[in-house]
């Protein structure tokens, strides 16, 4: 249903954040995104649901071209995939079930949303997503109020509301606890396999990289250096991912022995 | 070592010019005392003359300030609460005038540069025209009473308070934009729901604040005819009737502690 054909993207100050980035990604398999500080996972997030529009390249979200639609059509798609982030985002003076209907503005009329007079069915359908995620007991409570897992788990809530056939997660646990982060990343695997919701997730942690994901993009400086099972993701080729990518790129000369003339 | 001895220089520099600015001020106090009549001679002849006029004189026994005469007390106390109505309005008229003006006038909401520059010169030009000559425009173009009054605390309040809603909106946290954005919500649900609770406790506290100093400032625009407790200032200032003058003193003074103080209690319990 995600289609990446052959996708670049500079940013206007010249960086070059992705380079001919061709991938296919479905509902069936709970999708990891790694790579180290700087390689591209956020900025790739960003072009799916359009809040970035690649510089060149194809990119198709259930037959939609995002990457080259119109305004209106991009706000149209942008209902079809929830996002979770890793600050989680939520509305702090609002509480939890408003935030969740957040995930229903795009569905309603404006003037209803600007006099924040919601509908039963979207009232009910925050609510659901709220118990779906156990924060039923919170729904009236302000989002500054709650704990960080459990803001995560509001933030889940809010892309389960917009009924999304794929759910972004940009480290959606590097600002949690352990046991917060295996309730928020069993709660998206839940989704992921119950809901035939596509998942893709952006990971630091390897441990929970090999727990939960089915599928491993790996991004280097931009590129796509491993596609696999996590299996397949050997010592070797993470201390080549993280580690050996910093030599190549950030030499660090000790300043006392090297003689200064060398790196000039 | 001798390197360290060397550096100090830019420090002394730095004295030098604050010294300057100290400098400039002095000259600037300076250039202000000609033709301002500045005179400590004239200034205690006239503190024993303001005496006399506040404690009377033996010569004129019903003259000074005190006591106070309130047989046209309950009049007083009624246009000191048109005042308030008065101040009221204005400051809503403004709130209300200010929240989409305040879109236009912060950088990262607004459409476009050139939007950005014509709100907020505008702005500067509603801030720069004082309430008080504002009432002045609009006595001469709607007439006398209390409704020009308001229309002069609404334009001066607009730009006070749109200013300040914006530099709110300019430091709003961008992550809960961002997320509202990502749900596919238009350009106004992003306001609505991500910057608009954002500003909400400035949007109060400030818009209050504004309250309190337009109750000050309405109880002054009598003196141009746009109605309130002001024309009774002058009335009894300009008929020598002191002991009510300070009547209508009191009356002012009174309300203006009450909403000072119940304004401030609300700001309290809202932010
Ligand atoms: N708005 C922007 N303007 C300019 N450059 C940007 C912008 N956003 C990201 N970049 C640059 O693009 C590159 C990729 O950034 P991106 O945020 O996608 O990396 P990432 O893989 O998500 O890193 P991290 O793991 O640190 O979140 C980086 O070099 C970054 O500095
Ligand atoms: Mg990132």
């Amino acid at each position: 249903m995600i289609q990446l054909e052959n996708v670049n993207h500079t940013y206007a100050n010249g960086t070059q954040a992705l380079r001919g980035i061709s991938l296919e990604i479905g509902a069936e398999a709970f999708t990891v995104l790694i790579g180290p500080s700087g390689a591209g996972k956020s900025t790739l997030m960003r072009i799916l649901n359009g809040l970035v529009r690649p510089t060149t390249g194809k990119v198709t979200i259930d037959k939609l071209e995002i990457s080259r639609a119109k305004n209106v059509q991009v706000l149209a798609a942008r209902r079809k995939i929830g996002m979770v982030f890793q600050q989680f985002n939520l509305v702090k003076r609002l509480t939890a079930l408003e935030n969740v209907l957040i995930g229903r503005l795009a569905f309603m009329p404006t003037w209803r949303s600007t006099i924040r007079m919601y509908t039963l069915e979207d009232r009910q359908l925050a609510f659901a997503a709220l118990e779906r995620v156990g924060m039923a007991d919170y729904a009236w409570q302000r989002a500054d109020t709650l704990s960080g897992g459990q803001q995560q788990r509001v933030g889940i809530a809010r892309a389960l509301a917009q009924q999304p056939k794929l759910i972004l997660a940009d480290e959606p646990i590097s600002a949690l606890d352990p046991k917060a982060s295996e309730q928020v990343m069993g709660l998206l695997r839940q989704i992921q396999s119950e809901d035939g919701i596509a998942v893709i997730a952006n990971l630091h942690h390897l441990d929970a990289v090999r727990e939960y994901a089915e599928r491993v993009v790996a991004l280097q400086r931009g590129s796509v250096v491993f596609d696999g099972h996590p299996n397949a993701l050997t010592e070797a080729v993470t201390r080549a991912l993280y580690y050996d990518e910093q030599k190549a790129t950030q030499p660090t000369p000790d300043l006392s022995t090297t003689p200064l003339l060398v790196n000039a | 070592m001798t390197k360290q001895l060397q550096a100090p220089p830019k420090v002394l520099m730095q004295r030098n010019y604050t010294r300057l600015i100290w400098l400039g001020m002095a000259a600037l106090l300076f250039w202000a005392t000609f033709g301002t009549e500045l005179s400590i001679p004239k200034f205690i002849a006239g503190v024993g003359e303001s005496y006399k006029l506040l404690f009377g004189t033996a010569e004129r026994p019903d003259s000074g300030f005190f006591p106070p005469d309130f047989t046209r007390g309950l009049t007083f106390v009624d246009q000191m609460l048109l005042t308030v109505k008065m101040a009221i309005w204005g400051t809503v008229l403004a709130a209300i005038a200010a929240l989409p003006i305040s879109i236009l006038a912060a950088a990262n909401t607004a459409p476009n540069k050139v939007v950005y520059q014509i709100a907020r010169r505008i702005l500067d030009v509603l801030r720069g025209l004082n309430e008080f000559v504002l009432a002045l425009i609009f006595v001469a173009a709607v007439g006398l009473g209390p409704f020009p009054g308001i229309l002069a605390l609404a334009v001066h309040t607009t730009g006070v308070l749109a200013k300040l809603y914006a530099e709110a909106i300019e430091v709003v946290d961008t992550g809960q934009i961002e997320a509202v954005q990502a749900s596919g919500a238009n350009p106004i649900q992003v306001f609505t729901h991500a910057i608009f609770p954002q500003i909400v406790p400035t949007v109060v506290s400030m818009s209050l604040y504004r309250f309190e100093s337009n109750v000050r400032a309405a109880s002054v625009l009598g003196l141009v005819g746009a109605g309130g407790i002001g024309l009774f200032v002058t009335e009894t200032m300009r008929s020598f009737n002191f002991r009510e003058a300070s009547a209508v003193l009191i009356v002012i003074l009174v309300a203006v502690f009450l909403v000072d103080f119940i304004s401030a209690q609300i700001r309290a319990k809202l932010t």
